[in-house]
C-alpha cells in the first residue's frame, strides 16, 4: 500500500508538473483578469514565413527609376516655373540666381522718396544695409532689391500703415513682380483677427516678416526675423547679462511670466490660462487686465486680484533673476519679450505654436529655448523641473551666444541673419553647415568663402574630432620628440609650421641690417615653413641675389603701399600660422620657438611681443592708449606677433570698406584694428609671452618711458574691463617724436570703438613664461635658456 | 498533458475497487482536483478568442496567410486626401502622448489583417519583408506599446512602402476603418515609393487624412515641414552586400555616375563632362550583354567595361545621385555605404531626416540647371573635407540608413523629439560619428565670459587633525584681497574640530563643514556654501604662497575660468621601455597637470568630479587615499580639452604629495602609485586627455627691470 500510494503521488505530481509546463503559458494569462502587471508583452508576431515575404520593390524597380514617358528634365524645371507662384514661391522658382552671378552679392536700395516717412526702424535697416559691405547703389548691379517704402508696420489702424502700396510698387520698374526683392515686415493684420495680410501682393518678394506662422511660411524662401523695438540700438548693441555660470542656477525664480492677460480674442486662449502655474513661490506668473479702452467691459472675477499682484513685481527684477522666462504668444506669434529674455539669460519657454523661429533655417533653437506647447501649459513646470542643471548652464551660454551674435543691434538682425541666409542658398555647396552657425563664434565670422572645413579656421580644432592615433602610432611620435608627445589627444591641431611675414617699409630700397638679421633669426626656427616679405616701398626690391640665404623659401610680394595691405589674404600664406613683423622689430629664434609653441595652444589668439593698454579717459571722454610698461595689457603690435591667418581674410573680407580705408588714413591704426578684430571675435584678450630685453630699436615708443612715472592702477582697480581710469600722466609723457602717431592711435581707437559701437578690447594681466623661466635651476636643464639671458 | 493523463486514466479506475474506504474519499478528491485542472488547461488551450487577440500575438510560430481576412464594403468611407496645412499643433493630439518621466512617446501597431475588396480580391500584399522589418523594430523598442488606450502613436499594418504595389482606394478604405483611425490622427504611415505615372507626385496618393507621413521622396511642395518626415528609400542591398569601410586618401575617379534609366538628357550631360575631364569621370550604365544568371543589378558598364556593383562606388570620390520619376533613390543608400560623397542633384527634394541631419556635412547639393558645373564645383572642395564628407556619409548610412530597424527608429525619435522637445537629441548626438564624439569636446563653459572679480573666490582647506599649521594657511589665505569666504572641511569624524573662539580672526566669513566619512572626494564637493564660481582647493600645509601669488593665481583664473589654474606642476611621460604612462615631478620644461594642493578651479568641475566622474574612479580614489587631483586633472581636460595653467615660478614646496616621512624609498613607491594612477584614469577615460604645455604664466612686469612698487604682484617668487 505505501509503495502504491508513493506511486499514486508521483504520478500526481507529474501529471501536475506536465501541465504546469505545458498549460503554464495559458495559466499566466489567466492573471489577465485579476491584472494587467502579471501579462506579457503582446509584440509583433515573429512569422514563420517571414524569410519568405517579399522585398516591397523589385531591386531593378529600384534601381532604374526612370520613366521615358515623362517630360525632359528642361520642360519639367519650364513647367514648374509657371505652377509654383507667389505662395508656391521657392528660390528655384521665384528668383533669378543670374542676376547674382555676374556681380555677386550686391543689394541696392529704392531711392527714399521725400514725401515717405520712414519709421524709425525701417531706416535704421536701410542704413545698416547702406553701411555695409554688400551695398551697392547701382540697381542694374544688383541681386537683392530693397523697398524704400516702410512696410514694417502693416496693422492698417497704426499710424505708421503707408497706403496704396499695391499702386506704388507696380509703378517701379524694378519690381518685375518682386522678384529678387525683399520686404520687412515686423506687424501684419489687425484686431480681431491679426491676420497675416499685408495689404499688398508681394507676389515673388522674399518675405522677412516677424512672427511668421509655418503655414503661411514659404520654407527656404522666407525669413523669419525676431521683433524688434524701435530702440534698438543701430550698431554696437548692449551685451548679454549673463556674468556667471554658476550650477545649479542660482536664480531666485525659476519660472516667470509677467504681462497682459487678454480675455478675449486671438491668443486668449493662452494667455488666459498663464496665471494657473503661478505658486507664488519659485513660478511667478502675473497677469493684467489692464489693456485696450474698453477691458472693463470682458473683466472677470479674477481680475482685480490679479492687477493688484501685477503691479507688486517689476519686469526687469523678474528678468534679471528667473531661470526660465515664459514667451507665450501675445496677439501676434512672436513679441518683444523674446529678445529680451534671451538677453537677460533668462531661458525662453515658447508657447507660440505655429510660430517659424527666428532664422530657424540657421539656428537651432533647441539648443537655447525650450520650445514648449500652448496646448501642454499646465506640464512646462514639471517638464523644465527635470532639465538637468548641466543642461541648463548650457542653455545659458547659449542665450548670450546667440544674442550677441545675432540679435544685439540692427545691423546684427539684417546683415547676418539675412544676407548670409540667403548668400547660403545662392551657393549651396559653399554654405555654412549648422554647426557653424551655433558654434561660437557664428556664422557670420566664419566665411565660406574662405574655406568650408572647419580645420582651417582657428575656432573649431577643440569641437571638431579627429581619429585618435593609435597607441604605437603614438609611441613613435614622442619618440621624435624627446619628452612626452605634444599630440593633441582631442580635437584637432592648428599646422606645426608658420610662414613669416615681413613687412618692409623702408624708403631706402636696400636692405636694412635689422630686417637681415630679423630674418637669419626667423629662418633659424625649426617651425619656419617659408618667409614672405611685402615690400611696401616705392623703390623696386633688391634683386634675389641681395636677399639672405635661409633653408626656407622667401618670397618677395610686391605691396600697393596701403597699410592695410599687410592683413590682405595672400594664397601664398600656406600655414595657418602667420608670423607678422616689421623690419625692424629685432627676435632671436628662441622667442620666436617659444612665442610659436605658446600660439597653438592659443591658436585663435594674438600672441606677441610689444603690448599697449588701452583705456577710458573720463575727462577727455575718449578712449586712450599707453604703450607704457604697465600692468596690464589689450593690444598686441602685429610688429612681432603670432596669429591665424583667417584673420587675414576677415580683416579683407568681413569687415565693411569703409573701415579698411580708415585705417589706410590713419598711421599705425591697422595693428589696432587687427587687435580690435580679434576681440570682437573671441571676447578674449591677446597674450604676450616672454621677450628679451633688449627692445630699444624694435618698439620706439616704448624707449624711455620705463623711467618710473607710468601709473600703476589702484590695487581696486585692477579690473580689465572698461572704462578705467588713464595711468597717471600718459597724456603728458608722449614725446614730441612719437606724439603724432600717438595721438592718431588715439584717434584711431576713438573711430574703431565707434564703428564696432562699442569697445571691443580686453584687458589681461599675465604674461606667458616657458615653465622654467628664471628659476633657481641650471640653465643646462631649461629649453630656453636664451629668454633669459640680458 | 494527453498523454499524462491517458497514463492516469488507465491506471485510476483499476485502483479504486481495491481500495478501503478510508482512501477512497482521499482518492477521489485527489483525482476531481486533478480532473479540474485537466478541464480547465484544456479550456484555456482551446478557447480561441477568450482573451481579446491574444492567439494573434502568442509567441508560437505562424505564418502571415493565416492572419484573419477583412471584407471591404465597395462602399466604405474614404479619409480625407491630405492636409497639406497639417501642423502638429493643428492635426496632432498631444493630449495622448501626456507627460512622463522617461520623455518617450507610446507607438502601437494594428494587428495584422489581410483586407479584400467585396469580390474577395486581395487590396494589397499583406505585408512586405521590408515592412515586416520595421514593425519588428518598433516592437521590440522601447516606444512600443500593446495598449492600444495608452498610445500616443498609432502605425497601421498596411504595408504603403510601396504605392505601386496598392489599390489606392481600396487601401484608404482599409486606413479609415482602423478601430483608432479618427481622422488619421496621430497615425503614422511609412512610405519609400509614392506616385506612380504618368505625374509622380512626391508624396503618397492614397488619401491619409491628417495621418502624419514618414515619406521617402518628398518635394518641398508636399513636404509639411515639422509634421512630415522625410526617410530614406531603403536599399535591399544593404543586407546583402558588406562593403568594409574604406579609409580616406585618393580613389581612382573623381564622378562616378551609377544609375540605370537616366533621362538621356542627364545623361547627355554626364557625357559632356566626361569628355571635357577624361578618365576622372565615369558615367556606367546597364550592362546589356550580361549572361544568364547574373543579376542585372549586381552589374554596371561602360561601353564593354563589366563592373560589380555596388562595389564601383568605392572607387570614386563623388557619387551622382540625379532624381529619377522620383526624387528619393534608393541609390543613395548605396552610395552612402560605400562612403562615396553623394553629388544630389535633385531640386526641391527634401533629403531623409533633414530635420536633424546636416547634409552639408556629408554630400554637395547641386541645383539641377548648375549640372555643367559639377567639376569645377567639386573641385573646390578642399581635400580634407572630402575625407569628412566621406567619413560622415558612411557614418549616415551605418546610423540611419543601413536597416528598416535603423530608418523606424530614427522616425520615431524625430517625432518623439517633436513632442518633448526639451528632450530631444542634440545636432552633435545626431551628425557626429562615434570617432567624432569620442575624440571632440564640448566644453561646458564654452562661452568667453571673464567673471567679474568683484565676485572674489571661496578657498576650501581639506583637514583631518593638522590644527597648527591649518590656522596658518587660514591667516595666510585671509590676506588675499579677493578671498570672499573660508570653507574648512573637516575630514575627521574622531575628532571634533576645534571650538569657535579658537579658530584665527578673519575678516571674510568661516565655515566649517563636518564630513560623515574620510574621504577625499569631500574636498571636491559642490557645497552649497561655494556662492562664488572660483574655488581655490588649498591643502592644510600650504603656507608658502604669498598673497600676491594667490591674488594673481585668481586673477589669472578669472582670463582662463574652465581651466585648472595651479602653482605646483607635474608632468606624465610615455615611458618607452615599459609602455606605460609615468608621473614627473622633477623640474621639467613642461606641465600637463597642476596639484590640486594649491589649484583654482570653476565650481562646476566639483559638480562634474562628484556627479559626472567616468567609470570607478571616484570610488577608487576614495579607497586608496591618492591621486583625487590626478583625477581632477583628467576630468578637467577630458571635458574642456585644454591645458593647465601653471602660475608663478616653482617654490619649493613641502613635497605636498608625500606625507609623513621624507624618505627615498617611500617617495619612490609614491611615484610608482601615482604613475599607476596616471595608467588607470587613462584606461578609464580610454585616452590621454591631458595637454602637455611649456608655458606658464606670470605677471605682465614679472623680474621686468622696473620698480617693483609699480608693480600689482610685487611678491611673486620669494621664498
Amino acid at each position: 500500500m505505501q509503495t502504491r500510494k508513493k506511486y499514486l503521488f508521483l504520478t500526481f505530481l507529474a501529471s501536475w508538473l506536465l501541465l504546469f509546463f505545458f498549460g503554464g503559458d495559458k495559466l499566466r494569462r489567466f492573471a489577465f483578469f485579476s491584472g494587467r502587471k502579471a501579462e506579457v508583452r503582446r509584440n509583433w508576431p515573429h512569422w514563420t514565413d517571414r524569410s519568405l515575404l517579399q522585398s516591397f520593390a523589385e531591386p531593378e524597380e529600384l534601381q532604374s527609376d526612370g520613366d521615358p514617358s515623362l517630360p525632359s528634365p528642361q520642360e519639367r524645371r519650364a513647367a514648374r516655373l509657371s505652377v509654383y507662384k507667389n505662395s508656391g514661391c521657392r528660390m528655384e522658382t521665384c528668383f533669378d540666381f543670374s542676376r547674382c552671378e555676374k556681380h555677386g552679392f550686391k543689394v541696392f536700395t529704392y531711392p527714399r522718396e521725400r514725401d515717405q516717412p520712414l519709421s524709425e526702424s525701417y531706416s535704421k535697416i536701410l542704413a545698416s544695409i547702406e553701411r555695409s559691405r554688400y551695398y551697392t547703389p547701382d540697381p542694374a548691379a544688383a541681386c537683392l532689391f530693397v523697398l524704400s517704402i516702410d512696410t514694417l508696420d502693416r496693422d492698417h489702424l497704426s499710424g505708421q500703415y503707408v497706403r496704396n502700396v499695391d499702386e506704388k510698387i507696380r509703378g517701379f520698374p524694378l519690381w518685375n513682380g518682386g522678384r529678387n526683392h525683399l520686404i520687412f515686415n515686423l506687424y501684419s493684420g489687425t484686431w480681431p483677427n491679426y491676420t497675416e495680410d499685408l495689404g499688398f501682393d508681394i507676389g515673388q518678394a522674399i518675405l522677412a516678416k516677424a512672427s511668421f506662422y509655418t503655414q503661411n511660411f514659404r520654407p527656404g524662401f522666407d525669413i523669419s526675423i525676431p521683433l524688434f523695438s524701435k530702440d534698438h540700438p543701430q550698431r554696437g548693441g548692449e551685451k548679454g547679462w549673463l556674468y556667471q555660470d554658476s550650477i545649479p542656477p542660482k536664480k531666485k525664480y525659476l519660472l516667470v511670466f509677467k504681462g497682459k492677460r487678454y480675455l478675449t480674442g486671438i491668443g486668449s486662449g493662452t494667455r488666459n490660462a498663464l496665471h494657473h502655474i503661478h505658486n507664488g513661490k519659485d513660478i511667478v506668473s502675473l497677469t493684467t487686465c489692464k489693456h485696450g479702452k474698453d477691458w472693463e467691459k470682458h473683466k472677470d472675477t479674477r481680475c482685480d486680484k490679479d492687477n493688484i499682484d501685477y503691479e507688486k513685481f517689476d519686469y526687469q527684477e523678474l528678468l534679471h533673476n528667473s531661470t526660465f522666462c515664459i514667451v507665450p504668444r501675445g496677439r501676434r506669434l512672436g513679441s518683444f519679450r523674446f529678445l529680451e529674455a534671451l538677453q537677460a539669460a533668462c531661458i525662453p519657454v515658447l508657447l507660440s505654436d505655429g510660430w517659424e523661429l527666428p532664422f530657424a533655417e540657421a539656428i537651432d533653437w533647441g539648443k537655447a529655448a525650450v520650445v514648449g506647447n500652448e496646448r501642454l501649459l499646465l506640464q512646462i513646470p514639471s517638464a523644465i523641473r527635470c532639465i538637468h542643471p548641466e543642461r541648463v548652464l548650457a542653455f545659458q551660454q547659449q542665450t548670450q551666444f546667440l544674442w550677441d551674435a545675432y540679435f544685439s543691434s540692427v545691423d546684427k538682425i539684417h546683415l547676418p541673419g539675412l544676407w548670409q541666409i540667403i548668400k547660403d542658398r545662392l551657393l549651396p555647396h559653399r554654405s555654412r553647415s549648422r554647426f557653424l552657425w551655433n558654434t561660437l563664434p557664428g556664422g557670420l565670422l566664419a566665411l565660406p568663402d574662405f574655406s568650408t572645413h572647419l580645420g582651417d579656421f582657428p575656432f573649431y580644432y577643440l569641437q571638431h574630432g579627429r581619429t585618435l592615433p593609435a597607441p604605437a602610432e603614438h609611441s613613435q611620435l614622442s619618440a621624435c620628440h624627446s619628452t612626452s608627445p605634444l599630440l593633441p589627444f582631442s580635437g584637432s591641431s592648428p599646422s606645426e609650421k608658420f610662414t613669416a611675414f615681413i613687412r618692409a617699409i623702408s624708403p631706402a630700397g636696400t636692405l636694412s641690417q635689422p630686417i637681415l638679421r630679423l630674418i637669419q633669426a626667423v629662418s633659424a626656427s625649426q617651425y619656419c615653413a617659408q618667409i614672405l616679405v611685402l615690400w611696401s616701398c616705392e623703390k623696386p626690391p633688391p634683386p634675389s641675389g641681395k636677399w639672405p640665404q635661409t633653408t626656407v623659401p622667401l618670397t618677395i610680394i610686391q605691396g600697393s603701399g596701403k597699410l592695410s595691405d599687410r592683413f590682405f589674404p595672400y594664397t601664398a600664406i600656406q600655414t595657418d600660422a602667420v608670423l607678422s613683423l616689421d623690419e625692424h622689430t629685432s627676435l632671436s629664434t628662441s622667442e620666436v620657438d617659444f612665442a610659436f609653441v605658446v600660439w597653438r595652444s592659443f591658436p585663435e589668439r594674438i600672441v606677441g611681443f610689444p603690448t599697449l593698454s588701452h583705456f577710458w579717459d573720463p575727462e577727455q571722454q575718449h578712449w586712450g592708449y599707453t604703450s607704457k610698461w604697465t600692468n596690464e595689457l589689450s593690444i598686441v603690435l602685429t610688429a612681432a606677433a603670432f596669429y591665424h591667418r583667417y584673420y587675414h581674410s576677415l580683416f579683407t573680407e568681413y569687415l565693411p570698406a569703409g573701415l579698411r580705408e580708415l585705417v589706410d588714413g590713419l598711421a599705425a591704426c591697422e595693428d589696432i584694428l587687427m587687435n580690435v578684430l580679434v576681440a570682437a571675435v573671441t571676447k578674449l584678450p591677446p597674450i604676450k609671452v616672454t621677450q628679451r630685453k633688449q627692445q630699444k630699436e624694435s618698439v620706439p615708443q616704448q624707449v624711455g618711458r620705463g623711467d618710473g612715472d607710468a601709473g600703476t592702477p589702484p590695487a581696486g582697480e585692477r579690473s580689465p574691463s572698461p572704462p578705467r581710469s588713464p595711468p597717471a600722466k600718459v597724456k603728458g609723457t608722449a614725446g614730441a617724436a612719437g606724439g603724432r602717431r600717438f595721438s592718431q592711435r588715439q584717434d584711431c581707437l576713438d573711430q574703431l570703438a565707434d564703428w564696432f559701437g562699442y569697445m571691443p578690447l580686453v584687458s589681461s594681466q599675465l604674461r606667458l613664461d616657458p615653465v622654467l623661466f628664471k628659476d633657481q635651476v641650471s640653465v643646462l636643464r631649461k629649453k630656453y635658456p636664451r629668454l633669459e639671458k640680458p | 498533458i494527453m498523454c499524462a493523463s491517458a497514463k492516469y486514466n488507465t491506471r485510476g479506475p483499476a485502483l479504486i475497487p481495491r481500495m478501503k474506504t478510508k482512501h477512497r474519499i482521499y482518492y477521489i478528491t485527489l483525482f476531481s482536483v486533478l480532473l479540474l485542472g485537466l478541464i480547465a488547461t484544456g479550456m484555456l488551450q482551446f478557447w480561441p478568442h477568450s482573451i481579446e487577440s491574444s492567439s494573434d500575438w502568442t509567441v508560437e510560430k505562424r505564418s502571415v496567410h493565416d492572419v484573419p481576412v477583412v471584407k471591404l464594403p465597395a462602399d466604405s468611407p474614404i479619409p480625407e486626401r491630405g492636409d497639406l496645412s497639417c501642423r502638429m499643433h493643428t492635426c496632432f493630439d498631444v493630449y495622448r502622448c501626456g507627460f512622463n518621466p522617461k520623455n518617450k512617446i507610446k507607438v502601437y501597431i494594428y494587428s495584422l489583417k489581410k483586407y479584400v475588396d467585396e469580390y474577395g480580391m486581395s487590396v494589397s500584399n499583406t505585408i512586405s519583408r521590408e515592412y515586416n522589418e520595421l514593425l519588428t523594430a518598433i516592437s521590440d523598442s522601447e516606444f512600443y506599446t500593446d495598449d492600444v488606450n495608452r498610445a500616443c502613436l498609432f502605425v497601421p499594418s498596411i504595408d504603403v512602402l510601396n504605392q505601386n504595389a496598392l489599390r489606392i482606394k481600396e487601401t484608404a478604405q482599409a486606413l479609415a476603418q482602423l478601430s483608432r483611425w479618427d481622422r488619421g490622427t496621430n497615425h503614422l504611415l511609412f512610405n519609400m515609393l509614392p506616385g506612380g505615372p504618368p505625374d509622380y507626385n512626391t508624396a503618397l496618393d492614397v488619401p491619409r487624412d491628417r495621418a502624419l507621413l514618414a515619406g521617402g521622396g518628398f518635394s518641398t511642395w508636399t513636404y509639411r515641414q515639422g509634421y512630415d518626415v522625410s526617410i530614406p528609400v531603403y536599399s535591399p542591398l544593404s543586407g546583402e552586400v558588406d562593403l568594409p569601410e574604406r579609409g580616406p586618401g585618393p580613389r581612382r575617379y573623381f564622378i562616378l555616375s551609377s544609375q540605370m534609366s537616366l533621362h538621356p538628357e542627364y545623361r547627355s550631360e554626364l557625357e559632356a563632362l566626361q569628355a571635357e575631364n577624361g578618365e576622372s569621370v565615369l558615367i556606367l550604365d546597364k550592362c546589356t550583354n550580361l549572361s544568364d544568371g547574373i543579376p542585372a543589378v549586381r552589374k554596371r558598364c561602360h561601353k564593354n567595361q563589366v563592373f560589380d556593383y555596388p562595389q564601383v562606388l568605392q572607387e570614386s570620390t563623388f557619387c551622382v545621385v540625379l532624381r529619377g520619376a522620383r526624387l528619393g533613390q534608393a541609390v543613395l543608400s548605396d552610395v552612402l555605404q560605400a562612403g562615396c560623397v553623394p553629388v544630389i542633384i535633385a531640386d526641391s527634394y527634401i533629403l531623409p531626416f533633414s530635420e536633424v541631419l546636416d547634409w552639408k556635412r556629408a554630400s554637395v547639393v547641386i541645383p539641377e540647371e548648375k549640372m555643367p558645373e559639377m567639376y569645377s564645383i567639386l573641385q573646390s572642395v578642399p581635400q580634407r573635407q572630402i575625407e569628412e564628407m566621406q567619413r560622415q556619409a558612411r557614418w549616415f548610412w551605418e546610423a540611419y540608413f543601413r536597416s528598416m530597424k535603423a530608418i523606424a527608429l530614427a522616425t520615431l525619435q524625430i517625432i518623439n523629439d517633436r513632442i518633448y522637445p526639451y528632450a530631444a537629441i542634440s545636432y552633435e548626438e545626431w551628425n557626429d560619428p562615434p570617432a567624432v564624439k569620442w575624440s571632440s569636446v564640448s566644453n561646458p563653459l564654452f562661452l568667453p565670459l571673464i567673471p567679474p572679480q568683484s565676485q572674489g573666490f571661496t578657498a576650501i582647506v581639506l583637514t583631518y587633525d593638522r590644527v597648527e599649521s591649518l590656522f596658518r594657511v587660514i591667516t595666510e589665505v585671509s590676506k588675499v584681497p579677493s578671498l570672499s569666504k573660508l570653507l574648512v572641511v573637516w575630514n575627521n569624524q574622531n575628532k571634533n574640530p576645534p571650538e569657535d573662539s579658537l579658530w584665527p580672526k578673519i575678516r571674510v566669513p568661516l565655515k566649517v563643514v563636518r564630513t560623515a566619512e574620510n574621504k577625499l572626494s569631500n574636498r571636491f564637493f559642490p557645497y552649497d556654501e561655494i556662492e562664488t564660481e572660483a574655488v581655490l582647493a588649498i591643502d592644510d600645509d600650504i603656507i608658502m604662497l604669498t598673497s600676491d601669488e594667490l591674488q594673481f593665481g585668481y586673477e589669472v583664473w578669472r582670463e582662463f575660468p574652465d581651466r585648472l589654474v595651479g602653482y605646483p606642476g607635474r608632468l606624465h611621460l610615455w615611458d618607452h621601455e615599459m609602455n606605460k604612462w609615468k608621473y614627473e615631478s622633477e623640474w621639467t620644461n613642461e606641465v600637463s597637470m597642476v596639484l590640486t594642493g594649491a589649484a583654482f578651479y570653476h565650481k562646476y568641475f566639483n559638480y562634474l568630479y562628484t556627479y559626472k566622474m567616468p567609470g570607478d574612479i571616484k570610488n577608487w580614489v576614495d579607497a586608496h587615499m591618492n591621486c583625487e587631483d590626478i583625477a581632477m586633472n583628467f576630468l578637467v581636460a577630458n571635458v574642456t580639452g585644454k591645458s593647465v595653467i601653471k602660475v608663478t615660478p616653482r617654490k619649493k614646496f613641502k613635497c605636498p604629495e608625500c606625507t609623513a616621512i621624507d624618505g627615498l624609498s617611500l617617495d619612490q613607491t609614491h611615484m610608482v602609485e601615482r604613475s599607476e594612477c596616471i595608467n588607470k584614469f587613462a584606461s578609464v577615460f580610454g585616452t590621454m586627455p591631458l595637454k602637455v604645455v611649456e608655458h606658464r604664466a606670470d605677471p605682465v612686469l614679472y623680474k621686468d627691470d622696473f620698480p617693483e612698487k609699480l608693480k600689482s604682484f610685487p611678491n611673486i617668487g620669494s621664498l
